[in-house]
């Protein structure tokens, strides 16, 4: 029981991270929660089920199943950057030296608008993802693990490691962190803030989008307005950890993800989704700066 | 001739966007609209734009027209006056909605304390609503009291519900207020879905008494009608007195300037609990009114949307104007009653209008903020 939960935790945990790594990023670098982020995830799994029902109404899929997965995935990644790219020039570029208040808001205004547009052109009813990977699966010490699990699993470790590598190894990785730490310094030295900013919410859509995908495989149904629940964990997720801090997202997320499949297995699941909102509530009143997070002192 | 490719590639791109969920058929509409669109822009821009100055000289004249409106007594008794006569003008279904924009009136004008005065981004206000809601619908099925008896007993709660939720909120700044404040909106709304043997769960509970005035229900539309109207126009003069008091000022200061505001004196945390519990008290008597309207709810209408539609009434009047509150109430239950086609697309439109407002004119319609912040 404990170690099938365990597992359960880690998958959910493991979306739920690669959500708040896009908050993360975001926050880090513009100090903006970005709102609309739940709703690039909920494109994301959207567009995986229209790409593949695209290709399966060609009738390609009955040839090479893994390959075309991959295909939709990869373009349903291409559209949601394209979607943070776009979201990011229209509502956030023109507020960057607003006061605080007025990006948020119209955060919450692309939220809503993106929520209803895809409610209004696909529907309000449940979308079913195809079952691709059956329920095999094996045994390990004593829980049952399906190959979708161990699948989902191993995809987000692996994004998770290799935006790791692309922060700390890569040149643009380097200016990313040196936009988060001083905006005006790194223009200075030649910098192009926004293209790095651009940069950033590109990455934090695709990641967005595999997690839309990897819920939509996990649980088979997808709804227009799953992305907002979705947002609100991810960006716990990320405060858990620390904001600004990309580490700090994916144990936020990993921990999260435990936390619900724990309360939900031993303590009620109906209140599944209010384990997350008291979590935040705790962390922000006895760390607000979270687990890896610095505390910065406010300047006068 | 560049201006008129670039434009076209921006309508090429927004319709590839839009492509993967609205078809081909959609698509090369918007395409065409956008492309017109930009083609005409393109050459205004290349002719000189005759327009713009004229547009801007508009501009400043409505800038001038609209400062934040004094009180004055006349207006005031004229509006009463025409607001007292209007049951005798009109038709049930215009009362109706009427009485649904006072209600979100009082709600506009209560967060309106919160976020318009003292700056506290609250995402979760329509928990507030719902206790004042559930809570008169309790007292009245479970406990037999009635309408006026209840009132005060609601108002205390949700005013005690707001500093329940000020105490984890004091801390916190900006984004991570709104943030708590959206959980607890959402924990509010799971409990009464999920209590099922006090509140009824999703389905609410029914048989609410209407309120009885003298002996006599106030059940009637046009009776009910005078009753809101009462309410609101409580809240509207008590606000608007708070604002200008020592109490409002400390709160604007709060909003201008928090560390200014307590090296002046000001006991931020304080004068932040008295917005929240007085910005929450007025949604309890919204609430109480909504159930006792209904004579049913059901957690269904107080969901996060709700929140965000009332702030963005708020938002749409202008920050910080008591009038402006009742303005956005009034803009955004109208609405889309006027147009019943364009109901479907009312949250695009709204989540439109919030990005547009921000953009082009966060103060709102009446500005309530001075110039410059």
């Amino acid at each position: 029981m404990f170690f099938q939960q365990f597992i359960n935790g880690l998958t959910v945990g493991g979306v739920y991270a690669l959500i708040a790594l896009g908050y993360t990023m975001v926050y880090g670098i513009l100090e903006l929660i970005n709102f609309a982020h739940g709703e690039i995830y909920m494109l994301g799994a959207y567009l995986g089920i229209i790409f593949l029902g695209l290709f399966t109404a060609t009738g390609l899929t009955s040839s090479s199943l893994p390959l075309l997965l991959l295909c939709s995935i990869l373009l349903s990644i291409l559209v949601c950057s394209a979607y943070g790219y776009s979201i990011e020039k229209i509502a956030y570029r023109p507020l960057r030296n607003a006061p605080r208040l007025s990006p948020l808001i119209s955060a919450i205004g692309m939220s809503i608008f993106l929520q209803n547009y895809v409610m209004l052109t696909q529907g309000a009813t449940d979308k079913v993802f195809p079952h691709l990977f059956g329920s095999h699966g094996f045994d390990l010490l004593g829980a049952r693990i399906t190959y979708q699990q161990a699948f989902l699993i191993i995809l987000s470790f692996l994004m998770m490691v290799s935006l790791q590598l692309f922060v700390m190894r890569t040149r643009m990785g380097k200016a990313m962190r040196a936009v988060a730490q001083d905006k005006v310094m790194a223009s200075l030295l030649g910098i192009n803030i926004n293209s790095v900013i651009s940069l950033t919410f590109i990455i934090g859509s695709g990641l967005a989008a595999i997690a839309g995908i990897m819920v939509a495989m996990y649980y088979g149904l997808v709804n227009y307005s799953i992305g907002y629940i979705a947002g609100i964990k991810a960006f716990t997720a990320a405060v858990l950890g620390g904001i600004g801090s990309i580490p700090g997202a994916m144990f936020g997320g990993i921990f999260l993800g435990f936390v619900e499949s724990m309360g939900a297995g031993y303590i009620s699941s109906e209140y599944k989704d209010a384990y997350a909102f008291l979590v935040l509530i705790v962390v922000l009143l006895i760390k607000p700066a979270g687990i890896f997070g610095r505390s910065t002192e406010e300047k006068v | 001739m560049s201006d008129v490719v670039r434009g076209l590639s921006i309508a090429l791109w927004f319709s590839l966007l839009f492509l993967p969920f609205s078809g081909f058929r959609n698509v090369f509409i918007l395409f065409a609209v956008l492309s017109s669109y930009a083609v005409i822009i393109s050459s205004i821009k290349r002719y000189g734009n005759p327009l713009k100055e004229k547009f801007q000289s508009v501009r400043r004249v409505v800038d001038i027209g609209v400062r934040p409106v004094r009180f004055k007594p006349l207006i005031f008794c004229a509006t009463m006056l025409l607001l007292l006569c209007f049951p005798l003008l009109v038709g049930d279904y215009i009362l109706d909605v009427a009485i649904l924009t006072g209600i979100y009136s009082i709600l506009a004008l209560g967060l309106n304390v919160m976020v318009g005065f003292t700056g506290l981004l609250n995402l979760g206000y329509a928990a507030f609503y719902a206790i004042g809601a559930y809570g008169y619908a309790l007292l009245n099925v479970k406990a037999g009291f009635g309408f006026w008896q209840s009132l005060p007993c609601c108002l205390v709660i949700t005013a005690a519900a707001g500093c329940i939720l000020a105490v984890p909120a004091l801390r916190l700044k900006g984004d991570y207020l709104a943030i708590v404040t959206l959980g607890f909106g959402e924990i509010v709304r799971l409990v009464l879905n999920n209590w099922d043997s006090l509140t009824g769960g999703p389905n609410g509970i029914t048989g609410i008494a209407p309120p009885y005035l003298l002996g006599t229900s106030m059940a009637a539309l046009n009776r009910y009608y005078y009753v809101t109207l009462g309410a609101v126009t409580v809240t509207y003069i008590v606000i608007s007195r708070i604002r200008m008091s020592r109490i409002g000022r400390a709160w604007v200061a709060i909003r201008e300037d928090e560390i200014g505001a307590s090296s002046m004196g000001i006991s931020t945390i304080w004068y932040k609990l008295y917005a929240f519990a007085f910005g929450s008290f007025w949604a309890g008597l919204a609430g109480a009114l909504f159930a006792a309207k209904m004579r049913f709810i059901s957690p269904e209408s107080f969901t996060f949307m709700e929140s965000v539609l009332i702030l963005s009434m708020v938002i749409l009047g202008g920050l910080g104007s008591s009038e402006g509150a009742i303005l956005g109430a009034l803009i955004l239950v109208m609405l889309p009653e006027v147009l019943r086609e364009i109901q479907l697309y009312r949250m695009l439109a709204l989540g439109t209008g919030l990005i547009l407002i921000m953009i082009f004119r966060p103060q709102g319609f009446i500005g309530g903020l001075r110039s410059g912040t």
